[in-house]
């Protein structure tokens, strides 16, 4: 049920694994959370692997909402990589899949972070 | 009609036409709110993908009865009803708080709003039932949420209104 978060450097842009679910409670705030250290140590090239995240409520969309503007406001980019069908479906029909920089392969997200 | 209380059981059987459930204001009612649906809206045929709608929904209208309903009182209840009818699968949550008028929220779609961190769920829920009605009032709010049942229908022992 939970959301397990790992990350990795790759070119100097940190990659967040996730895998679970990013829902109200402990999966939005893991992601909340795992944002704001990688923000206070410097780290503003963000690519949030959601290869293994099947299901998100609206707030876990809030989550990756705040996620974005967060980083953003602080100059940096925050990127999505690998969305399942029902995430890609939900930031769909919430008109959030053009406001989001989505990537389907991790080599070509990488370059694409300026 | 044959509407009982209890405080949680596991099994839905398809001769149960109604089932209901009194829970807390918490969030693990969340949680349970959303796998009662999934239980029940597999139950009845639903195909992966309208379960999840479902289940989704379910989810979003107990988030909206605990935190904003009942804004986690412990003195206060969130009721979950499940009714299949001939063709449809009704879910009616209802919380005691001081009522949600629905024409207060902001059209989530709206690019003023797109970058708000909260604000989808009524959306959610709209988008994934057939019918969705809501019915704000000083005790509280009840959602009433609706599926069609696409398949063959379970009818024979349906509950007369």
């Amino acid at each position: 049920m939970s959301l397990k978060i790992t990350t990795r450097q790759v070119d100097g842009i940190t990659i967040v694994d996730c895998s679970g679910r990013i829902t109200l409670g402990e999966g939005s705030v893991t992601v909340r959370d795992n944002v704001r250290e990688l923000l206070s140590k410097g780290h503003k090239k963000i690519l949030l692997n959601l290869g293994d995240v099947g299901y998100i409520d609206s707030s876990g969309i809030g989550e990756l909402v705040s996620a974005f503007t967060t980083v953003r406001n602080q100059g940096g980019e925050l990127k999505l990589l690998n969305l399942t069908k029902k995430v890609h479906d939900l930031l769909q029909i919430t008109k959030l899949y053009t406001v989001f920089d989505v990537k389907e392969d991790e080599a070509t997200a990488i370059k694409s972070f300026s | 009609m044959g509407s009982r209380f209890c405080r949680f059981h596991r099994h839905f059987a398809m001769t149960e036409q109604r089932v209901s459930y009194t829970l807390d204001s918490t969030l693990e009612t969340v949680d349970s709110a959303e796998q009662a649906a999934t239980r029940i809206a597999t139950d009845n045929g639903f195909d992966e993908d309208e379960v999840m709608q479902i289940a989704m929904a379910v989810r979003e209208a107990a988030v909206n009865a605990v935190l904003h309903g009942n804004a986690y009182d412990p003195g206060k209840k969130v009721t979950l009803d499940f009714e299949r009818t001939g063709r449809d699968l009704v879910i009616t949550i209802r919380d005691q708080g001081t009522g949600l008028d629905p024409s207060k929220i902001p059209d989530p779609l709206a690019p003023e709003n797109l970058l708000k961190t909260s604000g989808r769920g009524i959306f959610l829920i709209r988008s994934f039932m057939d019918e969705v009605q809501i019915h704000p009032s000083q005790t509280g709010t009840e959602i009433k949420l609706v599926k069609h049942v696409h398949g063959p229908t379970e009818g024979g022992k349906e509950a007369s209104q």
